[in-house]
């Protein structure tokens, strides 16, 4: 069950993208922090990086140990790049290429994010 | 083109690799790599770890997009089954053929198997591989389903049955030792060090038998005992064997190369096989009659093979073979290095043993007292790096050598720092780097710390044994370049935390970003955002409600994140005490929201299991019951224990609740650099553990006694006497400018005990600060504390009462549905999260 979860999710690039699902208003993330939106049965991690000025979205399981929680964790930035720490044991991800920064897990997938009309949108490929 | 074939990939395998790719020449050259492993190479030296996180990746050397990056063809799962020399190629299993003009064999060894009558029965395993520790792993979950008590036993007192035995204790089962010899690690120890080890490891749960040879494994199907002779068994479920490794030499035998009587394949020093195009490496190679097993001459071997393969013919194997080490076995450090055992025609023994701490030194100078032979460190090895290069670079030892090992008395440097040492000095024997490369890597490249030597020039990047001795080049080296070694909180900020508290509170900085802005640089990270949210609580008592998303998770969500993303709650209950009123209202609440419950370490009630969206219901209704937020999830006070006192107690001397509740009432709330806890005994019988708080209250005639800095939490510590038979008032004012001070200086997540063992001075200075007043301080001490005593919050009630705050506790932004991906299953008439996998 564990490794179907893993699944549901894979980096998608902005040009894939053929779905924007349109999740929530801006003014329901917290700025600077993150919170969780579902789509279908996704749950996708979304954090409003006001000192960047950007969006990021990426899956909402760590893959360290399967847990839906990596919305919760603090945003930050690793030489430039920006990224999240997961709250259960840091690990941290690159918020835009998914990579795990401090040590070897797997990526997550990371999702294209837009803003329209003070609406968050999150790009899908299915 | 030539093409280089190497079979096997574990560590000496990849090393051979990653130093041939380091080379100009090996464009020359197509490199293809077998692996009968199903992925490419780990480190084996630090198997056991695995037990701990499970995680095969962890342990991985490189992974496997390494190889296709560098050019190398890597073919895991596929064994090598013949050579043939004449055409010059191999077979391997899958029947395929390829040709070399170099061949290089690093297949390793196998764990010998002893025979054994029985041996065959299910249970028994050896301790090897990855596949070998995850097929205990299910074996043993299986075993503790039948029989929690299970037992295992580990056939092999050396360092590797040592480690097998650790990963037992890690799997729950009771664990058993056996060992042929009279002694442990019997290669490495002298007997009395035996002795020191063994009732350490007693000490710690490990049944240790040695002088037992096992006549056979007891059982029908599954092992169900050994037998070592009439009369004498031992009843263990299940048997890891680590008794000795073999070489894995079959393809030297079958294709006729030149072999050892008891195997292996003889090498010369260049590591060529008695056939010029097959070289051979690690613990296959016998080389001066001696298979190697260790992992640095193993890493040394494979560069000279890859020397000698891409034509720098000069570089050959040293005659002689350092076989030192050092290891921390299941917390016990053990070392030995050059000679550990000597015969007294050669020289004299050093000897220092404390058996009360488990601890034995030992070491072998020469005859003329000049020179350091080897020795033996059980307990406590830190001084094995410095005693290590003394070895192995035959420098100069004190006319008392005792001094080499004897704790060193105040004021009374120890001898030798890691300057002393000739740049020619190998630090890293592992990756073989000098002193010298260390040292010019920080004056000449520029790295300024440990982490950038180490990316620079491999050193610590082995088994990691010299890292405290690179530690000190890095920073001696610094400093002797006249650069300040700083403690940097991260690569936001370049200041301290004692710097930054002094800057937050000097110019009122509140806000973080503001702080950044001001004071840093970048966009902050999961480092200095909690940091900077302890000191804003610190100086101006904000709860963490303010700027929520520089909290971490459970001063975030003010509950306290558990395994499975859900959280636990637990109410301020000060000092222990109870009404039965509150305790069925809580017992109610837990019921309704189907919470597991359980009397927490400090006399509270955790309620675990809770949904984010849950937690606001939750509190509203231990609120109107009376309750408070009890900071369980803060780095802030925790609990003041307390024992019943003189209300009750026939034996108590003053009333040690009151005190408690006061006290905890007192400081409740406040932030600091970690977690603290208090205690309050009403008696010298110390029922409510005083002496292992962090601040804690004995009474006794005539007053209280003061102790503080205990508890220490991983490295536990008793507290020490601050002050004796003082009144409560006086009491108070002591801790409360001992916590202050610590509050302003200690380091990050650095507990009290770990901040007065670095204070200059000690306990001594602390009384000097706090009693009499040295600094001058103490009267802005008792202001600070005072203000965080009256600006103190509930941050539940508070959340419950903003709708703003109390928005941010659901799943979900855009649902109201739960998170579907936790799971529960029962335990004991309770609920607990589903295992991790």
């Amino acid at each position: 069950m564990i490794t179907s979860i893993l699944k549901e999710y894979s980096l998608t690039a902005l040009e894939q993208v053929t779905t924007w699902y349109k999740a929530a208003e801006i003014t329901k993330f917290p700025k600077n922090g993150g919170a969780c939106v579902k789509y279908k049965n996704k749950q996708i991690a979304v954090f409003n990086f006001t000192r960047e000025g950007k969006w990021y979205a990426c899956q909402n399981l760590c893959p360290h140990k399967m847990e839906m929680v990596l919305s919760r964790g603090m945003i930050g930035e690793d030489m430039g790049t920006p990224k999240v720490a997961c709250p259960l044991h840091k690990n941290t991800f690159s918020l835009e290429t998914g990579e795990n920064l401090n040590g070897t897990l797997d990526a997550i997938a990371t999702y294209p994010i837009k803003i329209e009309d003070g609406f968050v949108y999150i790009g899908f490929s299915e | 083109m030539k093409t280089v074939i190497v079979v096997g990939n574990g560590m000496v395998g990849y090393k051979f690799c990653e130093k041939f790719v380091a080379k100009e020449t090996n464009k020359d050259f197509k490199l293809i790599v077998f692996g009968d492993e199903p992925r490419p190479a780990y480190d084996r030296v630090h198997l056991s770890e695995f037990f701990e996180n499970q995680d095969a990746k962890a342990l991985e050397m490189a992974p496997a997009e390494w190889y296709t990056e560098n050019g190398i063809e890597l073919m895991v799962n596929e064994r090598v089954t013949d050579i043939n020399r004449d055409e010059k190629t191999i077979t391997t299993a899958n029947n395929r053929d390829f040709s070399y003009d170099y061949l290089v064999l690093a297949t390793g060894s196998s764990a010998f198997v002893p025979p054994i009558k029985g041996v065959e029965k299910k249970g028994v395993f050896v301790y090897r591989t990855i596949e070998d520790l995850e097929g205990m792993l299910a074996y043993a979950a299986l075993l503790k389903t039948k029989n929690p008590n299970a037992k295992a036993a580990v056939l092999g007192g050396g360092l590797l049955g040592l480690e097998a035995g650790k990963a037992v204790m890690d799997m729950g089962l009771e664990p058993h030792i056996v060992e042929f010899a009279p002694k442990l690690m019997p290669r490495q120890l002298d007997s009395r060090s035996s002795q020191v080890l063994q009732l350490k490891l007693e000490s710690i749960g490990l049944h240790i038998h040695l002088s037992k040879a096992t006549n056979q494994i007891l059982g029908d199907k599954a092992i169900t005992g050994m037998e070592f002779g009439e009369d004498d068994v031992l009843d263990v479920e299940m048997l890891i064997i680590s008794a000795g490794i073999r070489p894995r030499d079959e393809l030297g035998k079958s294709s006729g190369l030149k072999m050892g009587v008891r195997g292996g394949i003889v090498v010369d020093n260049k590591m060529q096989t008695s056939d010029e195009n097959i070289y051979a490496i690690g613990e296959i190679a016998l080389y001066n009659q001696m298979i190697y097993g260790l992992v640095a001459p193993g890493y040394e071997m494979a560069t000279v093979a890859v020397d000698q393969i891409t034509g720098n013919l000069e570089n050959q194997m040293a005659d002689e073979i350092d076989m030192s080490t050092k290891l921390k076995l299941i917390g016990v450090d053990v070392a030995s290095f050059g000679e550990p055992f000597m015969p007294a025609t050669k020289g004299h023994s050093v000897i220092f043993e404390n058996k009360t701490q488990h601890l034995y030194k030992r070491i072998n100078v020469s005859l003329d007292g000049k020179k350091l032979l080897g020795g033996i460190l059980v307990g406590d090895a830190t001084d094995y790096s410095m005693l290590h290069q003394i070895y192995l670079n035959g420098m100069p030892i004190p006319s008392d050598p005792s001094q080499l090992i004897l704790p060193a008395g105040d004021g009374a440097a120890s001898f030798g720092s890691a300057m002393d040492l000739p740049d020619t000095a190998v630090v890293c024997s592992c990756e073989a780097v000098t002193k010298g490369q260390v040292c010019c890597s920080v004056k000449d490249d520029g790295n300024e710390t440990v982490k950038d030597v180490a990316k620079a020039t491999k050193a610590t990047t082995g088994c990691g044994g010299c890292k405290p001795m690179v530690t000190d080049l890095v920073n001696e080296t610094l400093k002797s370049l006249g650069k300040v070694v700083k403690e940097r909180i991260c690569e936001h900020f370049d200041y301290s935390r004692q710097e930054l508290y002094d800057i937050v509170k000097m110019k009122h900085i509140k806000d973080y970003d503001e702080l950044l802005d001001t004071h840093g640089k970048g966009n902050g990270c999961e480092v200095c955002k909690p940091l900077a949210a302890s000191l804003f609580a610190s100086i101006f008592n904000e709860t963490a409600n303010k700027q929520d998303t520089i909290q971490d998770t459970n001063d975030r969500y003010l509950a306290n994140i558990q395994r499975n993303g859900t959280y636990s709650v637990v109410p301020r209950v000060a000092g222990g005490e109870i009404s039965p009123k509150q305790m069925i209202a809580m017992g109610r609440i837990a019921q309704k929201y189907d919470l597991y419950t359980k009397i927490t370490g400090g006399q509270r009630i955790d309620m675990f299991g809770a949904q984010l969206h849950e937690l606001p219901l939750i509190w509203e209704e231990l609120i109107a019951e009376g309750f408070e937020t009890g900071q369980a999830y803060g780095k802030s006070l925790r609990t003041v224990k307390s024992c019943v006192g003189s209300t009750w107690c026939r034996y108590g001397m003053d009333e040690s609740v009151s005190f408690a509740i006061e006290i905890e009432n007192r400081y409740k709330g406040i932030r600091s650099p970690h977690k603290f806890k208090g205690g309050v005994s009403g008696c010298i019988r110390e029922c409510a553990e005083a002496r292992g708080k962090d601040f804690g209250f004995i009474a006794v005639e005539g007053g209280w006694n003061v102790y503080i800095a205990g508890n220490g939490g991983a490295t536990p510590k008793h507290a020490l006497l601050l002050a004796e038979k003082v009144d409560k008032e006086t009491a108070i004012k002591y801790v409360d400018r001992f916590l202050m001070y610590y509050i302003q200086t200690a380091q990050p997540l650095m507990r009290t005990a770990a901040w007065l063992d670095k204070l200059e001075g000690g306990i001594d200075y602390v009384k000097d600060v706090v009693i009499n007043d040295c600094l001058g301080i103490v009267d802005q001490l008792d202001v600070e504390m005072q203000r965080l005593v009256d600006t103190y919050k509930c941050e539940w009630k508070e959340a419950i009462e903003t709708p703003e705050i109390r928005a941010k506790y659901t799943h979900f932004v855009n649902s109201t549905e739960e998170d579907e991906n936790i799971e529960f299953v029962s335990l004991r008439d309770q609920k607990m999260p589903a295992p991790w996998v």
